[in-house]
C-alpha cells in the first residue's frame, strides 16, 4: 500500500530519536549482556533462572518494589501541596525558591549523607534540643541506616519532579472549570476531585512515573544513607559485577530490572493513552495571583517554610559547614600544593560541567522535541488504536535508558564504543551522549503532556491561514509548550551536571567536572580535604541555582510568556 | 529582548568553545607517540615526575581513571582484547589472582625489581610488578579515648570487650577495599575453622555493637569523631596506618601531633599491596617497559608517599618528613594468600554479612 506523504512525517520526525537511541543504548546494551551472557564458557541457563528465581533475589526485587512504591507516594503527597501553591500564587522570591528546591537532583549522595548526618544523626541540633529540654541520656532520634532515612532522602532528591511537572501543567489549566463547579454546588474536595484531578493526570502520571523509576534504581541513596542492609537490584548488579566478577547473574539481574520498568512504563502508557486530551490552556498571568486574604498568606508562607525546612537545611547545613574557617577551604581550591597532575583548577571544573550540561541541554531538547512531534502527528494520524499503540511501546523504549544499571550501561559503552563504528571510547562526545540519553526521558515526560493539551482546532485554525507546519509550531504550540520545555531544560542540564547513570564510568580525567573533584576530595582524610569538597559542592549548587534561573528566564523572541 | 541575545550568545561561545578546546584524540604520526595508563579514581601523582618521563622517551603520557579498583579491573578484564590502556596501575593483592586469572598482563621482568624487598613480589612469573604497600589498621580518637580513661586496643579481640561497646565503625567488606582488608585480616588471625573462627569474632563484634557503613569516606567523615573534620561519635575506625599523619599534613593549623593514633600492633593490620602491569595487546611495548621501571625507579617512588599516603616499595625510596614523623607500618601484618582469596571471596562476604548484617 502507497503511504501518502504526510503519513511518513511522524517517522521522519523520529528517525533521528530512534537512531540516537539505538546507537547509544540497544547497542551497548546487547554488546554488554552478549559478552557477559557467554562469559566463561557460556551460560547456564537453568542455573541463572534458579538463581533469579531464588528466594534472595526475590526479596531484593521485592524491597526495590517496596521503596520505590512508598518514596513515590510519599514524594506525591508531600509534594502536591508544593505543586498547588506553585500554580496558583505568585510571590516574591518564587523562582529562587524552586531553584533551590532543585538543586538536591544534582548533589552527590556523598555530599547528601553528611548533610544528613549532621542534621538526624545523634549529634543533630534537635538531638540536643531534646536532651537539653527532657534530658534524655542518649539522643533519642537517630535516622541514619533506617528505611526512613531512604525514603527521606527520595523525597529529598525528586521533590522538585512533583513541583515542577505537576505544578508547571497546573498553572496552564484554566481556572474557571473548577470555579464552575464551585458554583454549581461542589464542594472544593468535590471540585477538585472531579474537575481538577482528572485534568491534572497526565503530568501527575508523568512526574509519578519518573520519580518512581528513580527509586527503583536507586543506588548511592541505599548504599549509603540507608547502610548495607538494604540492598537494592541496583546495588546488587554493581556488586555481582565490581566485587565478584559474576557477570551472568549481572546482566540476568540487569534484564529483570529493564523488564520491570518496561511493564511499568508500559502499563502507565496505556493509562495515560486515554487520559490527555486537549484543553483550553490559560497563560499564567491569568492563574496566578498574589496571596491575598490571611489564610492564603499563611499558607503560601507555611508551605514555603515547611518545604525550606525539608530541602534547604541540608543544603544550608553542607554551605554553612563550607565556610566553617572562613574563605580557607575555597582558596585551597585554587592551590596545588603536592603538584599533582590530576589538580583540578575550580574554574575549569565549572567550565567543564556547565559546557556539558549545556550541551546535553541543546541536545535532549532537540530530540526530545523530535519524538514528542512524532509521537502527536503519529496518534493524530491513527484512525484505529492500533497505531496509537505504537507509539507507546515506543515510549516506553525512549523511558528504558533511565531504568538501566549504569554499571551495565558503561560496561556497555567500554565494549562497543571502542571499535568501528562508533569508536567514541575516550571522547567527549560520548559522555554527552551518555548524559543526553538519561536527560531525554525527563524532557518528553515534560513536554508530552503540555503537547497533547494544545487544542487541534489553533494548529488547524493556523494551517488554513496558509501558515507552514513549521510556522504552526513556532506560533502556536512553542509559545504554549514554553514552560514545559523549560522544565525539561531544568531537568537536562541537572542530569548531566550530576553526572548521573553510565557516564560515570567513562568520564575523562583531562576535563574534570565538578563532581569528580568533589569525589577526589572526598577520597583521602584530613581536615582540608573535606572543607574543599565541601566547598566544590557549594559551588556546584551556586552553578545550578543560577543555571535553573537563565533557563527559566530564557526565551526566544516572539514567543509570547504563556 | 536584548536578554535572549546575550543568552544565546553566552551558550554559543561555552559551545563552541567547548568543542575546540576539547583535546583532539590520536595525535598524529608526527608528535609523540602516547602511552596510555589505566588507573583508579583516587591515583595521584605529581606533574613534574609524569614530565620527566615524558621528555627521556618522547612520549605523551594519558591517565584513564576507570572508577574504583573493582570497577577499572573489571573494565580491564572485559576489553582485553581491545585495551583500553597500555600499562594498568593499582592492582591490590585482594584483587591480583582474579587479574592474573583472567589473564590480561603480559610477563615482563623489570630490571628495578631486584631493589623491591621479596615479600612484596607475590608473582612469581613477572606479570606485575609491586609498586606500593600501605597497611589497612584501626585508627582511633586519642582524645576520646583518654577522656573514657580507656587503652588503646592491642589486638583484634580486644574489641570484642564490652568497654569498646559501641565505639567501633567499620567498612562493608562488600562495597569497600578497606573493608575488605579489614575482613581479611580477621580471617587470618581467626581462621576458619577450630574452636573460635572469625565468624564468631564478627558475632562478638555485633553484640558490642560494631557498626558497618558502605565505605571508608562514610566511616571516617560521617561516623568516626577523631578526625580534626569528623562529624561522628565512634572513637575507632577501620582506617589505615597512615591516616594520622595525613591529618597532620592536612590540618588547617599546624600540628603538632595528630588527633588520630593507629593501631599497629602485631597480627592486627592487613597489608594491601598494590601492583602494575603492562596489559595484553597494547601497542607501545617498549614504551610500557620503560614506564614500569620508571615505576620502581627512586624519582616515582618518592613522589608516591604524599600523593596516596601508602609506602613506596623501593626501600632507597627516601620518606618525606611528615611520614617518618607521624606515620606507622604494621608490625607483623596478617597475610592471607592471594589466591585463597580469590576463590572463597564472594564465600567469606557472603558468610559475613549472613553474620552481620541479617
Amino acid at each position: 500500500m502507497k503511504k501518502s506523504p504526510s503519513k511518513l512525517i511522524p517517522y521522519a520526525l523520529l528517525s533521528l530519536p530512534l537512531l540516537f537511541l539505538f546507537f547509544f543504548y540497544f547497542y551497548p546494551l546487547a554488546e554488554i549482556l552478549r559478552a557477559s551472557l557467554t562469559w566463561e564458557g557460556g551460560l547456564q541457563l537453568s542455573a541463572l533462572l534458579a538463581r533469579l528465581a531464588g528466594p534472595p533475589t526475590l526479596k531484593v526485587i521485592g524491597f526495590t518494589f517496596w521503596q520505590a512504591l512508598l518514596s513515590t507516594i510519599l514524594t506525591l503527597v508531600i509534594g502536591l501541596p508544593g505543586a498547588y501553591i506553585f500554580a496558583h500564587y505568585d510571590f516574591p522570591g518564587k523562582s529562587i525558591f524552586n531553584a533551590l528546591t532543585t538543586v538536591p537532583f544534582v548533589l552527590p549522595t556523598v555530599v547528601v549523607a553528611t548533610a544528613f548526618t549532621i542534621l538526624l544523626g545523634p549529634k543533630s541540633p534537635l538531638n540536643e534540643a531534646l536532651i537539653s529540654w527532657f534530658g534524655f541520656s542518649h539522643p533519642p532520634l537517630d535516622l541514619r541506616y533506617t528505611f526512613g532515612a531512604i525514603l527521606l532522602a527520595h523525597v529529598f532528591y525528586n521533590y522538585t519532579l512533583v513541583l515542577r511537572m505537576v505544578g508547571g501543567f497546573w498553572a496552564n489549566l484554566d481556572p474557571h472549570l473548577e470555579q464552575a463547579a464551585r458554583t454549581l454546588g461542589a464542594s472544593p474536595w468535590q471540585a477538585f476531585r472531579q474537575v481538577t484531578l482528572p485534568l491534572l493526570m497526565p503530568s501527575l502520571g508523568a512526574a509519578s512515573l519518573l520519580v518512581f523509576i528513580f527509586c527503583f534504581t536507586s543506588f548511592g541513596v541505599v548504599l549509603i544513607l540507608g547502610g548495607p542492609h538494604f540492598v537494592t537490584l541496583e546495588v546488587e548488579v554493581y556488586r555481582q559485577t565490581v566485587n565478584f566478577t559474576n557477570l551472568p547473574v549481572a546482566a540476568g539481574l540487569s534484564l529483570v530490572q529493564i523488564l520491570i520498568t518496561l511493564l511499568l512504563t508500559l502499563t502507565y502508557s496505556r493509562l495515560q493513552s486515554g487520559l490527555a486530551r486537549p484543553l483550553d490552556l490559560r497563560p499564567y498571568w491569568s492563574t496566578q495571583r498574589r496571596p491575598q486574604t490571611g489564610g492564603e498568606v499563611a499558607l503560601v508562607m507555611g508551605n514555603t517554610l515547611v518545604t525550606l525546612l525539608l530541602l534547604t537545611a541540608p543544603l544550608l547545613t553542607l554551605t554553612i559547614r563550607s565556610f566553617g574557617s572562613g574563605i580557607r577551604y575555597y582558596s585551597a581550591l585554587f592551590e596545588n600544593p603536592r603538584s599533582s597532575i590530576f589538580y583540578v583548577p575550580p574554574f575549569e571544573a565549572v567550565r567543564n560541567s556547565t559546557r556539558f550540561a549545556l550541551i546535553t541541554m541543546l541536545l535532549s531538547l532537540v530530540l526530545g522535541i523530535l519524538i514528542s512531534l512524532g509521537f502527536l502527528q503519529a496518534d493524530k494520524k491513527s484512525v484505529d488504536n492500533e497505531q496509537s499503540q505504537k507509539t507507546w511501546l515506543l515510549d516506553a523504549l525512549f523511558m528504558l535508558p533511565l531504568g538501566t544499571s549504569a554499571v551495565t550501561l558503561g560496561l556497555g559503552y567500554l565494549l562497543a564504543m571502542g571499535r568501528p563504528p562508533l569508536n567514541l571510547r575516550g571522547t567527549p562526545l560520548l559522555i554527552i551522549c551518555g548524559h543526553t540519553l538519561v536527560a531525554l526521558p525527563f524532557v518528553m515526560r515534560s513536554l508530552l503532556p503540555a503537547l497533547k493539551a494544545v487544542q487541534p482546532s489553533l494548529r488547524e485554525a493556523a494551517t488554513t491561514l496558509g501558515a507552514s507546519p513549521a510556522r504552526v509550531f513556532w506560533e502556536i504550540d512553542l509559545p504554549i509548550i514554553w514552560r514545559a520545555l523549560a522544565v525539561g531544560a531544568v531537568f537536562a542540564f541537572t542530569v548531566s551536571m550530576g553526572e548521573f547513570g553510565a557516564t560515570s564510568m567513562i568520564a575523562r580525567p583531562e576535563l574534570p567536572t565538578i563532581p569528580i573533584a568533589i569525589y577526589r576530595f572526598l577520597s583521602q582524610p584530613g581536615a582540608l580535604n573535606y572543607g574543599q569538597a565541601l566547598a566544590m559542592s557549594t559551588i556546584l549548587m551556586t552553578v545550578c541555582v543560577t543555571g535553573f534561573i537563565a533557563i527559566e528566564f530564557l526565551r526566544p523572541p516572539g514567543v509570547q510568556s504563556f | 529582548m536584548k536578554r535572549w541575545l546575550l543568552t544565546l550568545t553566552i551558550v554559543i561561545i561555552l559551545v563552541t568553545g567547548g568543542c575546540t578546546a576539547a583535546p583532539t584524540e590520536e595525535p598524529g604520526t608526527t608528535g609523540p607517540r602516547t602511552l596510555r595508563i589505566m588507573t583508579y579514581d583516587s591515583f595521584s601523582v605529581s606533574e613534574e615526575v609524569i614530565r620527566q618521563f615524558e621528555e627521556i622517551n618522547n612520549v605523551t603520557v594519558q591517565f584513564l581513571q576507570a572508577g574504583d579498583a573493582g570497577t577499572m579491573l573489571n573494565q580491564a578484564i572485559l576489553s582485553r582484547d581491545n585495551p583500553q590502556a597500555d600499562v594498568l596501575y593499582g592492582i591490590d593483592n585482594t584483587f591480583l589472582s582474579r587479574a592474573l586469572e583472567a589473564d590480561i598482563f603480559e610477563p615482563y621482568q623489570a630490571k628495578a625489581l631486584n631493589n623491591i624487598p621479596e615479600a612484596l613480589r607475590l608473582d612469581a612469573q613477572y606479570r606485575v610488578v609491586p609498586t606500593d604497600y600501605g597497611d589497612v589498621c584501626l585508627n582511633y580518637d586519642i582524645q576520646a579515648l583518654t577522656e573514657a580513661k580507656l587503652p588503646v586496643p592491642q589486638s583484634l579481640q580486644d574489641l570484642t570487650q564490652p568497654e569498646y561497646k559501641g565505639l567501633l565503625v567499620v567498612e562493608n567488606p562488600a562495597s569497600s577495599s578497606p573493608g575488605l582488608a579489614f575482613l581479611m585480616a580477621t580471617i587470618g588471625v581467626f581462621g576458619e575453622d577450630g574452636d573460635y573462627t572469625y565468624l564468631d569474632f564478627w558475632q562478638a563484634l555485633r553484640d558490642n555493637d560494631v557498626l558497618v557503613v558502605d565505605g571508608w569516606d562514610s566511616a571516617y567523615y560521617s561516623e568516626f569523631s577523631g578526625g580534626a573534620y569528623s562529624e561522628g561519635t565512634r572513637p575507632l575506625v577501620v582506617s589505615y596506618a597512615t591516616s594520622p599523619a595525613a591529618e597532620v599534613y592536612f590540618s588547617e593549623e599546624p600540628l603538632e601531633v595528630p588527633p588520630t593514633g593507629a593501631v599497629t600492633a602485631p597480627q592486627t593490620c592487613f597489608r594491601q599491596i598494590e601492583f602494575a602491569g603492562i596489559l595484553k595487546n597494547g601497542q607501545n611495548r617498549d614504551l610500557a617497559e620503560a614506564f614500569i621501571e620508571y615505576l620502581l625507579s627512586t624519582d616515582f617512588q618518592e613522589d608516591i608517599p604524599l600523593q596516596m599516603w601508602v609506602y613506596p616499595s623501593n626501600p632507597e625510596a627516601k620518606l618525606p618528613q611528615v611520614f617518618t614523623d607521624f606515620a606507622l607500618e604494621a608490625e607483623d601484618p596478617v597475610t592471607v594468600l592471594a589466591e585463597a582469596i580469590e576463590q572463597k571471596r564472594e564465600a567469606w562476604i557472603e558468610a559475613w554479612t549472613e553474620t552481620v548484617l541479617k
